[in-house]
């Protein structure tokens, strides 16, 4: 008995201690985007907005914001709309080589960002071609592509393809089947993979550094501010990109989880 | 006729395989090629040669870049495994199923913040004056802020805290898929807890613990921001070493000599652990 009252006492303590790791840094990141001082260490002086003031006032973080937002909104479109292509044409009719092409669509998850926005880079220069916020969209096209396919892919059965038969014998074409039949059937993982791709885009730096110039995104200033060490605007910069995030994945939970409750 | 085997069925597969040939495969092809050229007067020259893998081996700095990355990565996926197992555990078989829910959530949720500043809130924790030292230095453990920041130790740290949320997902995934009567089984016949959990629960979990751990291998050999963050000028790992040659020379053969290195590393992991992690049934 008190060996099961001990085990007890040491698995709460491990969650608790585990919980606390895992949220520390957001809590530092957070509580001290609010100091009042120049530092954002203790002791804690706020809460205060002067460094959101500050922030907001500069031009240039202004324009990486808008930046950010439409990279990551063209880049999650253009991924979702080609993962769910690949996704409808392999479950229905599979090319001659399904499993290569399953590989390709699949293989970018397996390589780090790294050498994905290498590969890019290094291809551009031999080519000639300027870096720009278009070259930063196309390398989150292909870092997301992966987990768009795989979401998609994974939501589509057997059943959706006798009712496109249906569909077809009832005289609907090609187009109209999937437009009308198969797009709003699958609506939940579509979401899903389009707010996916957006917040990973928003949030993505190795990339949006190597690819892009004069146009930069939020997390490519976020670093350059990073270079003049500890500083409360940094943490204002973090909390308003994770609040983002978070708004954007939590909207879309709430959407899902309400519609599920629909009756069908 | 087959239901959808009209030509828009049949061709809706290749807007992306045709998106990733050309913007995943063939860069790579690209890159390769150029490892093997060379940088005449500031222009690239295709003249195919071996000296920039000549130069990897040769210059200690840059093979000790690819030692420091394996090592820091090495040790992140264990104590990150190490830390992960148990919390996956707890949450699998030990919480009530509304604390579940809950803890699941909020074990989530940090995984959205800026990936940027992740690093860099590390940085606050640890910094001379920073949580842990004005902590330890109130109570009276310590007189002196103990160098914390900059270090090895603060990179595996800043990367162990990502995977830890990572590896608890992918572990726990695994241990709820495992059938309760198994266990139950198990115990009826006399075997003791600890026996139940190494001859059934550990085993049918390994899927879990091998898709994480090499999702948290790839990461972290990749990875830029966190060694440059919090490691400091104490050691330079691979990813820092590549973007030097980018940002310092614009030395594109060395760069992909170094970048195919990295490659090279990852897909002999991969191989080696291929069975275990089933990729194509994602």
């Amino acid at each position: 008995m008190t060996g099961r009252i001990a085990a007890f006492i040491v698995e709460r303590s491990y969650l608790v201690l585990a919980m606390a790791f895992i949220y520390l840094p957001v809590i530092v990141l957070v509580l001290f985007s609010f100091q009042d001082g120049v530092l954002p260490v203790p002791p804690f002086d706020g809460p205060s907005l002067r460094w959101y003031d500050k922030l907001l006032g500069n031009e240039r973080v202004l324009s990486a914001l808008g930046n950010s937002v439409l990279v990551a909104v063209v880049s999650a479109f253009v991924t979702t709309v080609l993962g769910y292509l690949a996704a409808y044409g392999l479950s229905r009719s599979p090319p001659r080589f399904p499993g290569v092409a399953r590989f390709l669509l699949i293989a970018p998850i397996t390589v780090s960002y790294l050498i994905i926005g290498m590969g890019l880079l290094t291809t551009f220069n031999v080519l000639g071609i300027a870096k720009s916020l278009l070259a930063v969209g196309i390398g989150h096209v292909v870092i997301n592509l992966p987990l768009a396919f795989a979401i998609i892919y994974s939501q589509m059965n057997e059943s959706h393809r006798n009712i496109d038969a249906a569909a077809h014998d009832l005289g609907a074409g090609d187009l109209r089947t999937m437009l009308q039949i198969s797009v709003p059937m699958m609506r939940v993982p579509l979401l899903a993979a389009f707010c996916l791709s957006a917040t990973l885009s928003w949030d993505e730096f190795i990339i949006a550094f190597l690819l892009s110039r004069f146009e930069v995104t939020l997390p490519v200033i976020i670093f350059e501010m990073l270079r003049a060490g500890l500083t409360p605007e940094v943490n204002a910069a973090g909390t308003i990109v994770f609040a983002i995030s978070l708004i954007v994945i939590l909207s879309a939970a709430v959407a899902l989880l309400a519609r599920r409750k629909e009756p069908a | 006729m087959r239901p959808g085997g009209g030509s828009l069925v049949r061709w809706a597969v290749y807007p992306a395989l045709v998106y990733s040939l050309v913007f995943f495969a063939m860069p790579f092809l690209v890159m390769v090629a150029v490892s093997f050229w060379q940088r005449l007067r500031g222009r690239l020259e295709a003249t195919w040669t071996l000296a920039n893998y000549e130069k990897l081996v040769s210059k200690d700095y840059l093979l000790e870049a690819l030692v420091n990355s394996v090592e820091v990565t090495v040790l992140t996926t264990a104590v990150s495994v190490l830390i992960a197992y148990p919390l996956a555990y707890v949450l699998a078989y030990r919480v009530s199923a509304r604390w579940q829910k809950i803890l699941l959530v909020g074990a989530i949720i940090p995984f959205w913040t800026a990936y940027v500043v992740r690093a860099y809130a590390w940085l606050i924790v640890l910094s001379e004056n920073g949580i842990v030292n004005a902590g330890l230095l109130s109570l009276g453990i310590i007189d002196l802020p103990l160098d914390l920041a900059y270090t090895r130790g603060a990179t595996v740290l800043g990367f162990v805290h990502f995977f830890t949320m990572l590896l608890t997902l992918t572990i726990f995934a695994s241990l709820i898929q495992i059938p309760e009567h198994y266990r139950m089984a198990a115990s009826d016949l006399g075997a003791s807890p600890i026996r139940v959990f190494l001859v059934i629960t550990l085993p049918l979990s390994l899927p879990g613990v091998a898709v994480g751990a090499f999702l948290t291998f790839v990461i972290t050999i990749g990875d830029y921001i966190t060694p440059q963050i919090l490691g400091g000028n104490t050691e330079v790992l691979i990813p820092q070493a590549i973007m030097l040659q980018i940002a310092r020379a614009a030395n594109f053969p060395m760069a992909s000599v170094m970048s195919v290195s990295l490659m090279l590393v990852i897909l002999a992991v991969y191989l080696a652990s291929a069975r275990y992690l089933r990729m194509d049934r994602i």
